[in-house]
């Protein structure tokens, strides 16, 4: 199969992007995106030009790193995959086709079609946690936990943290994945004692990553790769105004023995 | 040099437990003032991070990832091992020990296997306490799924996602302390050389992917846990980014490398279909619990597998191995399939494949029960090749998935260079030379969670490191060295890829050193690569520059290191003249084609060290001893 690519190229945060045109030539029909990129790269890199920048590891839907707009769409055209999950028979032979990195200013590009995704970290790093030291758990089957609560937790916790939910939105929201995160402890018994500090200092950080509110166009579900469901959003809201409404000052009183 | 393996005294099911009394430890208002480097944030590196710095240890933490959430840990799909024996099912901590001893056959140590098992119930523990979603029942409690090589039910699983979860657990336990302040974390920073200083590991060379900038980094102690070197095939079910140089930069710098040799073929994978192909894509080995591995009895028979009758069908695994039937260990069940490919009975276009069939279990339990077992796995398949495996069965083939071998480590897993430490696939020590299934999981937590935080204060609480500081001469070498690197294959401006050179290696391991290896093969293998390597130096094209996010380069820096583990393989390869667990070597096998091993000769480690660039390496050997697990020929009938 044939294609020509208009294909995002930006030197680094600071400088200005363009699209380029490359041809895509001779490619099987079982080749993935990436592997189809692989090729043009490939011929690029023999020609002592400069390959386009993408970011990519497991190639199995799992990593999160893959991270592309194809025709304006995030992780291109098939429902509930991640790019390198997207084989090219989806394609029609000659078909044109345009590559961009994730949109949001939240993430910045790096390069090409690489952006910075650190916000992501620094939103699990305010509260997307049980706090458990090693050493000193209980046996695991003490806690007795239903299936139906277990499957919806492992519902919310398959988010691979890939971005497509912000680059998806119009509103630039990063709630599925903050309300993913925030469903899948929320569900756990071992989520208690912190879900409410949780959900208060999670949704604080993503204001401050400067990711845009929910209005609930549902966009974010459509893009999931995982296809989490905005119901995640829903707990997640519903767990923020329990908090604003029974938050108690904290009493720090503590002496030394 | 003697390897020394610092294997306490004492009853095995005692040596963990003293050892811990027996270690030093530091005083917690110390432990702050020692600073522990951890380059990798897979399973082991993202536990050992969190824990040491709970411990109250100054860490930093490094990853060549945009992120500590995304190492290939995360695309483990099965389970994890635990002797919990939630089950009732006789299993207990001896058994798990006994069938990772065995099923490793007979090339691991007895001490370290057993305190694996140990650790094991903890580490259920521990994850479930993190919110980890295993699957449970009904009733709340937790539920286990068989696999290859036991006989017992202890593998614990989320969906098919057990090492997303798990991962997920450990980092969001790093982030954590990130967020506090306790670790300081480097993403997109790619450790490039080792840092000694009087013959001490004391930090590392690091790149920082996005700016090309190179600079130094000084710790009184480093941990690597950079995973395994599959990639060296090219193609292997590892991630496109998994590679050797960190942990070859240490072999470089002096740290022996043991047993390379020793390489997982996983049998259930997609066969490869066609050149163009990045990377092979594994099917969990959880699939042989409901499904059937089947070859067509006639040669060349190119029939749609629904139109085969049954009496046409050879079931190979339950014909030869009745008593663990679909679920013997992976070196036997890949070697298996070779055979009746090799024999002409290798289904689809390549005739390498053999059918792993569902349509007993869907008969038996239905679509709903099968799709919530391996719902994921069954549309990853779809997804890749364009045939539904609820309709039709799954062509599978065995691929390079994990590699026993690695850098040498002590009862304490610190290698042959004083403080640098090394932890998960990244080291050797635990598998043998055939690891079971859901146990590297259950090894990089155990290392990460339970020993390393451990065995570090020991090593730190007796060191006396001097202060050392970035202008030393060592240090400043290092860098220099690491910075020269980069600008000679910036500078070799040739006609090919770094990629191109990848897969010719990748053929020449694959074809020489891969499933079958013989004195033959392994001999033009190494002359092949002898070539390859000559070739890359001058003929490498490298565009772009090295002060920039340049990811041909970061490729060209791993392709050379891996061409230079590919000759040390095949070199420990041809050496070790017996066959065990994932090594066979078509010279020695019994009458039924079973690997042969020769424990007079070989029933020990072989642990390679460096001796500069025009030098042979030398061959090192720790034997092993066997106190509580007698030797006997492998069998799964």
């Amino acid at each position: 199969m044939n294609f020509t690519l208009k294909v995002w190229r930006q030197a680094n945060t600071a400088s200005a992007g363009r699209l380029e045109t490359y041809a895509a030539k001779a490619i099987p029909s079982d080749a993935s995106f990436l592997e189809m990129i692989d090729l043009v790269n490939m011929h690029l890199e023999e020609e002592g030009k400069e390959p386009i920048a993408f970011a990519h590891d497991c190639r199995e839907g799992i990593c999160g790193s893959c991270s592309m707009m194809i025709d304006g769409v995030a992780h291109g055209p098939v429902k509930g995959a991640a790019t390198c999950q997207v084989h090219m028979r989806t394609f029609t032979d000659g078909q044109e086709i345009t590559i961009e990195p994730w949109r949001s200013v939240a993430f910045p590009v790096l390069k090409d079609l690489i952006t910075d995704r650190s916000a992501f970290d620094r939103i699990i790093q305010s509260g997307g946690f049980i706090s458990a030291p090693t050493g000193g758990a209980r046996d695991a089957n003490e806690i007795l936990i239903g299936k139906l609560e277990s499957d919806s937790a492992m519902d919310a916790a398959a988010c691979i943290g890939c971005g497509a939910c912000v680059a998806a939105c119009p509103n630039g929201s990063a709630s599925l994945f903050t309300g993913a995160k925030i469903s899948h402890l929320a569900l756990l018994p071992q989520g208690q004692p912190e879900r409410y500090r949780r959900v208060e200092a999670m949704v604080a950080q993503m204001d401050e990553e400067h990711f845009g509110h929910c209005t609930l166009y549902g966009e974010c579900q459509e893009a999931c790769p995982k296809q989490i469901s905005i119901d995640v959003i829903s707990q997640m809201n519903r767990d923020f105004i329990v908090a604003a409404a029974t938050k108690r000052p904290q009493v720090t009183s503590a002496g030394a023995g | 040099m003697e390897l020394k393996s610092k294997i306490p005294s004492g009853p095995l099911e005692q040596k963990w437990d003293s050892h811990r009394f027996n270690m030093k430890l530091v005083n917690p208002a110390n432990k702050r003032k020692y600073h522990v480097i951890v380059v990798g944030a897979g399973l082991a590196g993202a536990s050992s991070a969190a824990t040491m710095s709970e411990l109250g240890y100054n860490v930093s933490c490094f990853v060549y990832h945009d992120s500590p959430r995304r190492a290939h840990s995360i695309a483990a799909q099965g389970g994890i091992n635990a002797a919990k024996n939630y089950q009732n099912d006789g299993d207990s901590i001896k058994r798990l020990f006994y069938d990772t001893i065995k099923g490793g056959d007979f090339r691991a140590r007895e001490a370290n296997v057993y305190r694996l098992a140990q650790c094991s119930v903890n580490i259920i523990d521990q994850c479930v306490a993190q919110g980890v979603p295993f699957a449970r029942e009904y009733g709340g409690l937790l539920t286990n799924r068989s696999f290859g090589g036991a006989q017992v039910s202890r593998t614990f699983y989320a969906r098919g996602q057990t090492g997303q979860q798990l991962l997920l657990g450990a980092y969001q336990a790093l982030e954590k302390q990130i967020g506090k302040g306790a670790v300081t974390m480097h993403t997109l920073t790619e450790m490039v050389d080792l840092v000694l200083v009087d013959g001490v590991a004391r930090g590392i060379v690091a790149r920082d992917l996005r700016t090309g900038k190179i600079s130094t980094h000084l710790a009184d102690a480093v941990v690597l846990a950079t995973g395994g070197y599959g990639n060296v095939f090219f193609l292997s079910t590892n991630a496109k980014q998994s590679n050797v140089t960190a942990s070859w930069r240490a072999y470089k710098r002096g740290a022996a490398f043991a047993n390379p040799c020793f390489t997982q073929i996983h049998p259930t994978c997609i066969p490869q279909a066609g050149d163009h192909q990045s990377k092979l894509t594994l099917m969990s080995e959880s699939l042989r619990n409901d499904g059937r591995c089947w070859a067509p009895l006639k040669k060349g028979d190119t029939r749609n597998p629904r139109d085969i009758p049954e009496a046409e069908r050879d079931y190979f695994l339950e014909r030869k191995y009745p008593s663990f039937g679909n679920l013997a260990p992976r070196d036997i069940a890949s070697r298996a399939a070779k055979e009746v490919c090799d024999e002409g009975r290798g289904v689809g276009e390549t005739g390498l494949g053999v059918y792993l069939d569902f349509a007993d279990s869907i008969k038996r339990l239905g679509d709903t029960a099968i799709s919530e077992r391996y719902g994921n796995l069954f549309e990853m398949y779809e997804r890749i090749t364009d045939e539904d495996p609820y309709q039709q069965p799954m062509r599978i083939y065995p691929a390079v998935h994990y590699t026993m071998g690695g850098t040498w480590v002590d009862y304490n897993l610190m290698s042959t260079i004083p403080g640098l430490h090394v932890l998960g696939e990244a080291n050797f020590s635990d598998h043998g030379a055939n690891r079971l299934g859901a146990s590297a999981l259950m090894q990089g937590l155990a290392d990460g969670y339970f020993v390393i935080p451990v065995t570090i204060g020991d090593y730190l609480a007796q060191a006396r490191l001097a202060p050392v500081t970035l202008d030393h001469p060592e240090v400043r070498a290092a860098e220099s060295a690491a910075h020269d690197r980069m600008r000679r294959l910036i500078n070799i401006k040739g006609k090919r890829s770094a990629d191109s050179f990848h897969r010719d290696l990748g053929k020449v391991m694959w074809d020489k050193c891969g499933m079958a290896r013989n004195t033959e093969s392994l001999t033009t293998a190494i002359q092949e690569i002898g070539a390859l390597k000559e070739e890359f130096w001058t003929n490498v094209s490298v565009p772009g520059s090295d002060a920039d996010l340049n990811q041909a380069l970061e490729k060209a820096n791993r392709v050379a290191d891996f061409m230079e583990l590919g000759e040390l393989m095949c070199r420990d390869a041809l050496e070790r003249e017996e066959s065990c667990g994932g090594h066979f070597r078509t010279e020695y096998q019994t009458p039924d084609g079973e690997a042969l091993r020769n424990d007079d000769a070989f029933a020990h480690v072989a642990a390679w060290q460096y001796n500069g660039e025009n030098a042979s390496p030398s061959r090192l050997v720790e034997p092993l001893t066997f106190e509580s697990v007698q030797l006997s020929q492998r069998s799964y009938k």
